[in-house]
């Protein structure tokens, strides 16, 4: 099949982008829509043109390297999976597809589709971790959790930190991405004793870089590919005023 | 003249590590931040050893190719994790564990090195548990366990089909918090492209900036690999397409012996290849084949939908050939038996290359229901994969490469043959002999970077606490960093017509086909002669499009490419020498009369280190001669 791409080129982060238009042919039904990327790429290099860089790794869905936004969707216009996992099946002969960067100031563009998501692992750096050294432990069976909490705490604990909810959030709200931490922790008796002051200075962190507050429309939750609920944002909530 | 030594210590097995803590050097804490040490890679080893590095008080550099460190491919890991808690009451203990790994590996494994990865296995359980991982617990609030890869007794924790995630964002945190402390410096989007040496010991890196282009120079007293496996040699595999060798490379280049590379353990149940441009391939997990049942039409040129083929006509080759086993004989095992099935002719789907792994029976016997609760995530994943729905037809699986036994050699210390330098976790030729058993890889990275090296390495630091900084403007960062130049230049300045990409193809396609499940000395040979001439076409003919100061994703990918070539001839000279089967290792001309793996003990019962002369370019071995004394040496049988 052929599609035509409209894709954001843009050299560095300094420099002004704009969308480049490549009529793209061969493309198998069968590939991957980064599959259909590296294709593109391979063409690219071939003609002597600078192929488009992207960030990916795993391929399989759970390193939460890859994310674009697809014909407006962040990841793909499939809910429930990122970028790698979706399929060029689900395109048609013909398709024109818009592919673009994460759109947040948080998050500048570094080339093209790259993003610079560092913001996230600095406010994982602010206390997104429970302060206990190695050889510390006490046996794992002396801190009995219930199971529904340690199921509920696995499901936030599943976010892949790929940034689609604040590429999708119109004020660029990491609080989904945040609360999913705060909620694992918080739901174990091992997170509860630091939990005041994590809470406190994780929120805090996020203030400062720049990140929206939250505006209750849940694009967030639709889009996040790990299915990460927006009652983790309820529970950071009641958890901050807790805090306090 | 090398002379390998593993330094393992006296005593009985059981007290040969708390001896060897009994006896070692210790680095007083007021001068642990007198001394720097490098840790590549942030995956359960290198997240590990930098956290606890960090928590004694040591100074960390920690480096990783990705954008944060918590994408480490230790991430895709699925199944579970081991340790001998025995929290079942099913007999387990740290001797069994030892002893099925010991077994499993094939008698090619160490037994010092691999009864103390047994023994820091609970520890490990208890750290990440503390951490906030979230296993999986039962209604009392206990931890929870399954059985898994064939062994007797229930000794795999577990967070759904996703614990290496969950395992390696507890490291993570762990990592963070250090940072946060200023123990651990953080340097993500790197890439170590050489190791310095000063009088012979490790001293530093020379890494790419993988945003600017720019070459950085860090000193330390140590440095510590923790970059993972070589299992992308194939092109197709279950890796990250990132996941690359070169650091280890770098490292061998420079006098750290090579163990075991031949050893690649093939994964049973991937989805198979679905078109050419196919970048990987996607595993599923080994706990569907405890429901799943795998098989091949008996008819060659079958061309029914495989749900219309009726019972007498399907071969479920598995448990025709192991009865005793059925479907869940070891990894090798099975991958080798759908390879035989294929080969002959049996495959099925478009390319012939796939055997149905088939759910019908068990949704018959227990309900859609029961299935979905067990398989539920993983099913969705295939479908969305494959667009085909496993509820109602078999899905087709093939092996793939997946992990990778042999690695850089290490003594009982952890330490490489070059003075200082370290390598842990997959990155080492590690405890899992000729074959790794399920759920014993996030268990020996864990305990590697928590609980062993950060006990070792004081053995080595002791002495360097008078050594002072080391500065980075001497001649050998400056040599060091001007060989990393020359090749990007080099590479840039080819500007032939074929693309990076196309040479590791080419490459997978060749240490697939004849360095992969099965091996003889006809295709061995030949596949030596092909990997020298594509790495001739390579330096004559590679494309590499752009310029070095900017993100350049195809000089990253030329740099891996182009040491893959080196590493591939080692593996194929270490799979041409062992002129035996065993483990993963399958030899064509050493298997029994039914077809089954021979292994030949008085010849081979050693580890093959390989030293780089590079003067010829040639490899010299260096045997590590075993012995076992604690396991009898038995044949490995599924029968």
């Amino acid at each position: 099949m052929k599609v035509r791409l409209k894709i954001w080129r843009q050299k560095n982060s300094k420099s002004k982008g704009a969308f480049a238009t490549y009529d793209f042919d061969g493309v198998s039904p069968e590939m991957s829509f980064l599959e259909m990327l590296d294709a593109l790429n391979t063409k690219l290099v071939q003609e002597g043109r600078e192929p488009v860089a992207f960030d990916h790794d795993c391929r399989e869905g759970i390193c939460g390297s890859c994310g674009m936004y697809i014909n407006g969707y962040p990841h793909s216009p499939v809910p429930g999976i990122t970028t790698c996992h979706l399929s060029m099946r689900y395109f048609n002969d013909g398709d024109t597809i818009t592919v673009e960067p994460w759109r947040a100031k948080t998050f500048p563009v570094i080339k093209d589709l790259m993003v610079d998501r560092s913001a996230f692992d600095k406010i994982q750096v602010a206390g997104g971790f429970i302060s206990v050294n190695t050889g510390a432990a006490p046996d794992s069976n002396s801190i009995p959790c219930r199971k529904k909490h340690a199921d509920e705490a696995f499901d936030s604990a599943s976010c892949i930190g790929c940034g689609a909810c604040v590429a999708a959030c119109k004020n660029a709200s990491a609080m989904l991405f945040l609360s999913a931490k705060i909620s694992q922790l918080a739901l174990l008796p091992q997170g509860r004793i630091e939990a005041k002051e994590r809470v406190r200075e994780m929120v805090s962190v996020m203030d400062e870089l720049g990140f929206g507050n939250c505006s209750n429309t849940g694009a967030c939750e639709a889009q996040c590919p790990k299915g990460i609920k927006l009652t983790n944002i309820a529970r950071l909530n009641r958890e901050y005023y807790k805090a306090f | 003249m090398i002379k390998l030594d593993a330094k393992i210590p006296e005593g009985p097995i059981a007290e040969k590590w708390t001896r060897y803590k009994q006896s070692v050097n210790l680095v007083n804490p007021a001068n642990k931040k007198k001394l720097d040490i490098i840790v590549i890679g942030t995956g359960l080893a290198g997240a590990g050893a930098a956290s606890a590095l960090g928590e004694l008080g040591y100074n960390v550099k920690n480096f990783c190719f990705q954008d944060s460190p918590r994408r480490a491919h230790s991430v895709a890991a699925q199944g579970g994790i081991n340790a001998a808690k025995n929290y079942k009451n099913d007999g387990d203990s740290i001797y069994r564990l030892f002893y099925d790994m010991i077994k499993g590996g094939d008698f090619r494994a160490r037994e010092a090195n691999v009864y103390r990865a047994a023994e820091v296995s609970n520890d490990v359980i208890d750290h990440y548990t503390a951490q906030g991982v979230p296993f999986a617990r039962d209604y009392g609030g206990t931890l929870d366990n399954r059985s898994f890869g064939g062994v007797q007794v229930s000794r795999t924790f577990y967070a759904k089909g996703q614990t290496g995630q969950q395992c390696l964002l507890g490291a993570y945190s762990s990592l963070n918090r250090q940072i946060k402390l200023g123990t651990v410096k953080m340097f993500p989007r790197r890439e170590m492209l050489e190791l310095v040496l000063i009088d012979g010991k490790a001293r530093g890196i020379i890494a790419r900036n993988l945003i600017t282009g720019e070459l950085e120079r860090h000193s330390a007293h140590a440095v510590v690999l923790a970059t993972g496996g070589y299992g992308t040699i194939y092109y197709l595999s279950t890796l990250a397409v990132n996941s690359n060798a070169s650091a280890a490379w770098k490292a061998h280049r420079k006098g750290a012996l090579f163990a075991n590379p031949s050893f690649v353990q093939i994964h049973p149940t991937s989805v198979p290849q679905l078109n050419d441009y196919q970048a990987k391939l996607t595993l599923m997990s080994e706990s569907l084949r405890n429901d799943g049942r795998i098989w091949v039409p008996k008819n060659k040129d079958e061309k029914r939908h495989p749900n219309d083929i009726p019972e007498e006509e399907r071969d479920y080759f598995l448990e025709r050939r192991y009865p005793a086993f059925g479907n869940l004989v070891p990894r090798d095992v099975a991958s080798r038996a759908a390879k035989e099935r294929c080969d002959a002719g049996y495959g099925v789907g478009k390319t012939g290359l796939a055997v149905n792994l088939d759910f019908r029976d068990a949704i018959k016997k227990q309900g859609k229901k029961a299935i979905e609760s067990k398989y539920g995530n993983l099913f969705e994943m295939y479908e969305t994969i494959t667009g085909s729905d496993p509820y109602d037809e078999p899905m087709k699986i093939y092996p793939a490469g997946h992990y990778t036994m042999g690695g850089l050699w290490v003594d009982y210390e952890l330490m490489t043959t070059i003075p200082g330098l370290y390598a842990i976790g997959e990155s080492n030729f590690s405890d899992h002999g000729a074959n790794r058993l399920g759920a014993c890889s996030l268990m020996q990275a864990a305990g590697d970077g928590y609980f062993i090296l950060p006990n070792t390495i004081s053995n080595y630091l002791a002495p360097e606490i008078k050594t002072g900084k080391i500065p980075t403007d001497g001649k050998e960062f400056g040599e060091a960093e001007k060989s990393v130049t020359d090749r990007i230049n080099k590479l840039l300045s080819i500007s032939g017509k074929q693309t990076v990409t196309s040479f590791h193809k080419r490459l997978g396609r060749i240490m697939w086909d004849y360095c992969g499940m099965s091996r003889n000395s006809e295709g061995l040979t030949k596949a030596l002669k092909m990997v020298n001439e594509l790495e001739e076409e390579f330096w004559k003919d590679v494309n590499v499009p752009g310029s070095s100061d900017e993100v350049n994703q195809e000089i990253e990918k030329a740099g891996r490419v182009a040491d893959y070539f080196e590493l591939a001839k080692l593996m194929i000279t270490d799979a041409l020498h062992r002129k035996e089967s065993c483990g993963a290792h399958f030899r064509e001309e050493s298997q029994t009369p039914e077809g089954e793996a021979m292994r030949n003990d008085a010849e081979f019962a050693y580890v093959a280190a390989w030293q780089f002369n590079e003067s010829e370019k040639t490899h010299t071995l260096h045997k590590e001669m075993l012995s076992f004394v604690e396991v009898e040496m038995k044949e490995r049988s599924y029968k």
